[in-house]
């Protein structure tokens, strides 16, 4: 795959390596001091940094500030961009917004519905979707034009990624559904967070099949689990969550004062095993709230050090 | 039809509690299908503002009425005889008929009966569900009759999102994923293969985004 941006991200995976990435939450207050931190606990063990946009619809600080901090830490960032609070004028206007701090990377998601977070009474937008989202960061690049068709000046260079659950239903239209988001425009994929290794494995065997692997760059996504609860947690009450019973029974089975330990053991025998599946690119990890056993993963995992680019 | 659900009777009560002459005025359309404002209705909330009003030992006239619609100049003008004789009408119409009577009879105050939620079916007497939001421009050919807007709570057009689960909505599980209703019936029909096809960024102008919609029909303008 040409490389077509200056995205440090898109170059490494270009390069053939495996790419890490993770992701940082920004605070629910304006210190800045909050992002800086967790950028700096995991800078050196990964090549981009994902800002989530408002994740489970709880207002926080905007993702695009969080990225421009990291840009002036001389970082990386993948600006996570969801189509639930803004409009075409907004979302495209926040897209060259990112472009003007060279923010060269962007994940485009349709977001948690926002019953779950803390404005439950807010309507929400949806003027366009995710898979159309893909579709306007493309055509503002490639064709250096704004949805109105009007000519914009110094297109934004993103390199276009996009989110895939292999484990949410109905599983029949979950490759059909990447391949959707390839014909969009996507460039690279992070996945959900994966605990059944053997049901993502089907899926990319089913997007291989398909030659996605040959047009898209898939990051497998991993979280660890800090404790039995949290996998209980992810099972029963998050949706589209696939853990499956052995992972909880072997979480459960640890003392508790081991269990994270546990989980980042598992977390590392899954990074040994997705880096022999055909299409996998590299890995995203998001140790929500963990942000310091990254370096550890990445470590472990045979990942580092990291890869350096032109 | 266009389905409503019966207001809270103190919010009622609120808002014409210092009236003394009161005309409650039902519709025979929709809100009769959905047990929200017709003639059963009227009458019901007829006798608990008698008994609101007896219990505070206030004398208030309560007059009632059902129109066959109340969208409709036709039916509304049965009642321009009456209705002066009135300090306020509380109409159990959909939000169509109460702003309908109150732009009619402009100077009455008209109270809504009933709140107006969407346009559904009756899945079952005692569940009515939403079907169309009147995006002014119907996609239901490319999505297997079932549509999107209505149907999936983020009203996305390439669904599903990754929240759907065993067929339910991540919003409520009572909900069904209105996406793989659209896939399983796609599948029903054989045209599987459509799921694929990207469809485009929506014009939202003949929505609600477009402000007040009219429909300008002048072959049938008398």
């Amino acid at each position: 795959m040409k490389v077509k941006t200056p995205s440090k991200l898109e170059k490494i995976l270009a390069s053939g390596c495996l790419a890490v990435t993770s992701e940082c939450g920004p605070p629910r207050g304006s210190d800045p001091e909050m992002i800086t931190r967790k950028a700096n606990l995991i800078k050196s063990h990964v090549d981009a940094i994902n800002i989530t946009d408002n994740q489970t619809s709880v207002t926080r600080l905007c993702s695009l500030a969080a990225c421009i901090h990291l840009k002036l830490m001389g970082l990386e960032p993948v600006l996570q961009m969801v189509t639930r609070d803004r409009n075409r004028i907004a979302l495209q206007s926040d897209i060259l917004g990112a472009a003007s701090f060279d923010i060269h990377n962007i994940l485009c998601l349709s977001g948690d519905h926002q019953s779950f977070g803390d404005c439950p009474q807010g309507q929400n937008v949806y003027d366009i979707d995710s898979m159309q989202l893909i579709q306007t960061v493309r055509y503002m690049r490639d064709e250096g034009k704004f949805l109105g068709g009007d000519n914009l000046h110094r297109s934004p260079q993103m390199f276009v990624g996009a989110a895939a659950n292999p484990f949410a239903d109905p599983f029949e239209i979950r490759v059909p559904r990447l391949a959707k988001k390839v014909a969009a425009g996507a460039e690279f994929i992070q996945t959900q967070c994966i605990y059944n290794l053997d049901k993502f494995e089907l899926w990319m065997k089913m997007a291989c099949d398909r030659g996605l692997h040959e047009k898209v760059h898939i990051l497998a996504g991993l979280t660890p689990l800090k404790s039995a609860g949290m996998a209980r947690y992810m099972k029963n009450r998050v949706p589209g969550m696939d853990v499956p019973d052995e992972v909880v029974k072997r979480i459960a089975g640890t003392p508790k004062e081991k269990q994270p330990e546990e989980g980042i053991k598992i977390c590392i025998e899954s990074i040994e095993r997705l880096k022999k599946v055909e299409g996998v690119h590299g890995f995203h990890i998001m140790a929500i709230e963990w942000e310091e056993m990254v370096p550890e993963i990445v470590e472990k995992g045979g990942l580092y050090p990291r890869p350096k680019v032109e | 039809m266009i389905v409503a659900d019966k207001k809270p009777i103190e919010e009622i009560i609120e808002e014409v509690k210092d009236k003394h002459t009161i005309f409650i005025v039902g519709c025979n359309e929709c809100v009769t299908v959905c047990e929200a404002g017709g003639k059963k209705e009227v009458g019901i909330l007829a006798s608990a503002l008698r008994i609101y009003f007896l219990k505070e030992g206030k004398e208030v006239k309560i007059d009632e009425m059902t129109l066959q619609r109340q969208c409709d100049h036709e039916y509304l003008e049965e009642i321009r005889n009456v209705i002066d004789k009135y300090d306020a009408v509380v109409s159990l119409a959909c939000g169509v008929g109460v702003q309908f009577m109150a732009e009619k009879y402009h100077s009455i105050p008209v109270y809504p009966g009933v709140n107006t939620c969407f346009m559904g079916v009756t899945e079952k007497r005692g569940l009515w569900a939403e079907r169309c939001q009147g995006c002014g421009q119907c996609i239901l050919a490319h999505t297997g009759g079932i549509c999107p807007i209505s149907r999936c709570a983020k009203r996305i057009l390439n669904g599903p999102c990754g929240g759907s689960s065993n067929g339910h909505c991540e919003i409520r599980k009572e909900l069904d994923c209105g996406w793989q209703l659209i896939i399983d019936r796609l599948k029903a029909l054989g045209r599987l293969d459509e799921y694929e096809k990207i469809y485009p960024i929506k014009n939202w102008s003949f929505e609600r985004s477009g402000g007040p919609r009219q429909v300008v029909r002048k072959d049938v303008q008398e």
